[in-house]
């Protein structure tokens, strides 16, 4: 069963479309994830689904039922919000209790429920104390224990991690992950960071200036990406893009004096059309020689590297194009010499020139 | 509950709405409401009531060929440029050496403020006696052997007007004084530091680089000086009523006089219509730079 | 100003520490500020001088020096047997209208212009801003274009000339100032709290009055001082929507001093007029710094 099904949803700030009939179908117990930069769309949207911003048009299905207009507690949600959210002046249970007493739930019942969510999260001890005597790692927590006390199907988190600095951020991604594979409840995840995105999500939804890019699985978004957007804005370091030509029937790209054999893309279609495109490879998909190897390598020039650690990357010229590649920190090579390329065609993407989208 | 179509506009944000209606009100039935009905009136004949019988711009003409008026309005127009100019360098001057990181700020910023929370009557007062050329500083001067000091500018025709303004500088300043310094602060510390690793002199610093950067305080302290200035009455009532003779009269007064005490209507009527027009000629182009060029947001 | 020796006076201005020695700048500095400083505490110091004095002293000496025999009886007359018009109870009686005013005045306007800021800030419905852009522009309307219709208003409401009048008169004035710092207030505050609050189901008044209020005690500390003294300072309101017995202190203040009848009193007008000025005085130095932010709040658009 669906558990949220969005349906030529739009909105508008005055004459700014903020999203375009937009669709989306969220399954029972998935977790989805809106990844995208700031201004995208991917928080109005995850807005209008709580119900805190009205549509100008479309429809909003919850667990089946239309809840376009409804408030925002008669939808069965949670939310978790970017700076917590927690209201100052309430204790975290007075926070945890503040949406169950709204909604007339018996006391006992309510102190139950705090004590269960309090078990799963581990804040028991803190149950007493006011947010600002919290820590930013305990606020969120209680912030999704808020969410967790409602006790409803689907949870909607906005950028929830994004306060917090980088190690606690990787904690408590685990963690709700954790949390997502004991509760199995339907989780949308808003987020520009992609290392969340990639680790979290069941399906990624990637926005751009309020429309879906593609929406699929991490694995085919990294690897098989729709369109020239999507490949640019994930993975980091980010794709090397070449620009040139298919000649030859779909078997070569061309550009300059340079040509790469393409007998192991595996494309959208069976064939490839000649024609302009835009060859793009991800820094680790690429292996340095020392030596050329006829019809494999590409001869290029090494501008300048950046130590990573155990790894860095080497930003290479081949013919006026910049190509970067991730190489064992001990097999930098020196700046100006040359250096041999080949290519994984199998991992790399071709996108059209005009249309941008994968081919 | 299939909350299925969309619900009438009119009854969504409902509490909203109801918790709106004193605002509501008051802005359409005060603030434009009165406003044109005292515009409207200002075309009648009314004199101890209002009364609909229009005798075009008759009103107007009368007030300015009134004496009392003419004088009024010199007295606006010289009491407002003299405190435009003297509360804005006053005010900024204040500012700037406080913002000098100088000891016992925190004492000097009590003492240039505090007049601002005393009222216009109190301020009136005060400053009629300290004037008083029977008691005030004429005579404590006279009194130390310079027998031909003379001070006396509320009992001046030709100076009562500057009289009153050392009063109103002295209320009012501060608060000019506090917003520029607000400002002051505002500015980035790196830009003192760049200005000096350049090494420009302090008063260059301060016209060239700083006072741009003020610009918006400014304009604001500006038009609070200027909307106060049309306001103008308290203080004339406590210090000198207009006086000697009418030579201290300001248009504020006038209004009310012609409204509450001599009975003609319409005269009052007219004199705040034009109050308007010239606080209108002050506001709208204000108005404009501060909210017309740039997209207002929330 | 020594301005050629900026470069290299690594000590001076904007420095961390207040330079010791004393050098021309920091005499020019203090001199000028200690003038100035001078100018705004001469007339404190003249009013309550002549405040103790007697009359006979006041007649022979100079108004600056301090009195060489301290009285309380000009304090005591004008309070309590000063004359104004027809009755000499002296200014207590001002003293407890303008309380009467003051304190449903400075309630009802900041119960009523909250609850707008609130309602601009956070629920914003259509044409809500502008009745807002219309408050903002009211607040720069002279106040005489508007008197004489809301006497004719409140004369049909039977309100003229009672002291709820003038608090309707106050409520209407102070909205545009305190719905604008109320509104700006309420804006700063996060919005997801506001989010989480609508989510877990509280409505209109469930979020202004369990979370926006608790969290906004200092704003409403501002919106008093802004109001309290500004109401008890008002002249042009009492005197013309009151009635002689229910003048506020400022407008009694203002007839005991300018009557024409008697003696002059200096030193009992002086008394007076400090009295008048003592409980925004008082709100001033206890308030300290939220004074200023109050000021600065309501002078600075939004």
């Amino acid at each position: 069963m669906k558990s949220i099904e969005v349906k030529d949803l739009s909105l508008s700030f005055g004459t700014v479309e903020v999203l375009k009939k937009l669709n989306i179908d969220i399954g029972e117990g998935e977790f989805l994830v809106l990844l995208g930069p700031s201004g995208c769309g991917k928080s109005t949207l995850l807005n209008c689904i709580a119900g805190l911003l009205d549509v100008s048009g479309g429809q909003i299905f919850i667990n089946g039922k239309n809840v376009t207009w409804a408030e925002p507690k008669d939808r069965g949600i949670g939310m978790v919000f970017q700076s917590y959210a927690l209201y100052p002046q309430m204790t975290v249970r007075g926070n945890l209790s503040f949406g169950l007493k709204n909604q007339k739930v018996p006391k006992a019942e309510i102190e139950e429920r705090i004590l269960r969510v309090a078990e799963i999260l581990q804040i028991g001890e803190l149950l007493n104390r006011k947010p600002a005597a919290l820590s930013g790692g305990q606020r969120q927590r209680v912030a999704i224990g808020r969410a967790l006390v409602r006790d409803v199907d689907v949870f909607l988190f906005d950028e929830p991690l994004s306060n917090l600095d980088a190690k606690l951020r990787s904690e408590l991604r685990v963690e709700l992950k954790r949390l997502h594979n004991r509760l199995n409840n339907t989780m949308v995840y808003v987020t520009h960071d992609q290392i969340e995105a990639l680790t979290l999500a069941d399906r990624i939804a990637i926005m751009r200036d309020g429309v879906i890019q593609q929406l699929a699985d991490p694995n085919t978004i990294y690897n098989r990406p729709t369109n020239l957007y999507v490949a640019s804005f994930l993975g980091s370091p980010a794709m090397s893009f070449l620009t040139g030509e298919i000649t030859k029937k779909g078997k070569v790209f061309t550009f300059d004096n340079t040509q790469i054999q393409l007998a192991n893309y595996s494309g959208e279609n069976d064939t490839l059309n000649d024609g302009p495109a835009t060859l793009g490879v991800r820094p680790e998909h690429v292996t340095v020689h020392s030596k050329a190897i006829k019809g494999k390598t590409v001869k290029a020039k090494v501008e300048l590297y950046e130590p990573m650690g155990s790894e860095s990357l080497m930003w290479l010229d081949v013919e006026g194009q910049t190509i970067s590649v991730l190489v064992k920190s001990e097999d930098v090579r020196e700046k100006g010499s040359t250096a041999y390329l080949s290519f994984e065609l199998s991992k790399a993407s071709l996108f059209d020139k005009q249309s941008e989208t994968r081919l | 509950m299939d909350t299925y179509k969309r619900p009438s506009q009119l009854f969504r944000n409902m509490s909203a709405k109801i918790a709106s209606i004193p605002m509501v009100m008051t802005a359409l039935v005060i603030f434009v409401g009165c406003t044109v009905w005292t515009i409207t009136y200002s075309f009648t004949g009314s004199r101890l009531l209002p009364k609909l019988k229009w005798v075009g711009m008759k009103q107007y003409d009368r007030l300015f060929d009134t004496n009392r008026w003419v004088i009024s309005i010199d007295n606006i127009i010289i009491y407002g440029i003299c405190s435009l100019i003297l509360s804005l360098t006053i005010g900024f001057i204040l500012a700037a050496l406080l913002d000098r990181k100088i000891r016992f700020e925190n004492t000097f910023r009590s003492i240039f403020l505090y007049p601002f929370a005393l009222s216009f009557i109190v301020t009136g007062l005060v400053w009629q006696w300290i004037l008083n050329p029977q008691f005030g500083i004429q005579h404590v001067v006279r009194e130390a052997g310079f027998l031909s000091f003379s001070f006396a500018p509320l009992q001046s025709n030709e100076y009562v007007i500057f009289g009153v303004l050392i009063a109103g500088i002295w209320q009012g300043s501060g608060l000019i004084m506090a917003l520029m310094l607000a400002g002051l602060r505002g500015i980035d510390e790196d830009i003192w530091k760049a200005t000096r690793i350049d090494g420009i002199p302090l008063w260059k610093t301060y016209i060239v680089v700083i006072i741009p950067m003020m610009r918006p305080v400014f304009v604001t302290a500006l038009v609070l000086i200027a909307s106060g200035i049309v306001r103008v009455y308290d203080l004339i009532v406590a210090q000198t009523n207009g006086g000697p003779g009418i030579s201290s009269e300001v248009p504020a007064k006038y209004v009310y006089d012609k409204m509450f005490l001599s009975q003609n209507l319409g005269q009052g009527f007219a004199a705040s219509t034009v109050m308007l027009l010239t606080v209108l000629v002050i506001l709208i182009p204000w108005a404009y730079l501060e909210f017309g060029g740039r997209k207002q947001n929330g | 100003m020594a301005d050629t020796d900026m470069a290299t006076d690594f000590t001076g201005d904007h420095g961390p520490k207040p330079k010791k020695s004393i050098s021309g700048r920091n005499i020019m500095l203090y001199g000028t500020l200690i003038v100035f400083a001078i100018y705004y505490l001469l007339p404190l110091y003249v009013m309550v001088v002549t405040s103790l004095k007697g009359m006979p002293e006041i007649r022979l000496g100079n108004i600056f020096a301090p009195p060489v025999e301290i009285t309380f009886q000009p304090w005591v007359k004008a309070w309590s047997e000063a004359c104004t018009g027809l009755n000499c109870d002296g200014l207590s009686r001002g003293f407890f209208n303008s309380v009467k005013i003051l304190i449903p005045s400075v309630a009802i306007s900041i119960v009523i212009a909250s609850i707008n800021g609130y309602a601009l800030a956070n629920w914003r419905f259509k044409g809500a801003d502008v009745f807002f852009t219309i408050l903002i522009f009211g607040a720069f309307i002279p106040y005489q274009v508007m008197i004489y219709p809301i006497v004719i208003i409140l004369r049909e409401m039977g309100l003229y000339g009672s002291i709820w009048g003038l608090v309707m008169v106050h409520t209407i004035f102070g909205m545009p100032i305190l719905t604008l710092l109320f509104r700006n207030y309420f804006t700063s505050l996060p919005q997801e709290l506001f989010k989480a609050a609508r989510v877990d189901g509280a409505g209109f008044w469930g979020v202004f009055f369990k979370i926006m209020v608790p969290m906004s005690l200092p704003i409403f500390v501002v919106a008093m001082i802004l109001q309290v003294t500004g109401i008890w300072n008002d002249f042009l309101f009492g005197v013309i929507y009151t009635k002689p017995a229910s003048y506020p202190m400022t407008v009694q203040l203002n007839n005991i001093v300018n009557s024409v009848q008697g003696v002059k009193e200096y030193n009992v007008n002086m008394a007076a007029t400090i009295l008048t000025g003592l409980v925004p005085l008082v709100i001033y130095f206890v308030s300290g710094k939220l004074f200023v932010r109050g000021i600065a709040a309501g002078a600075v658009k939004g």
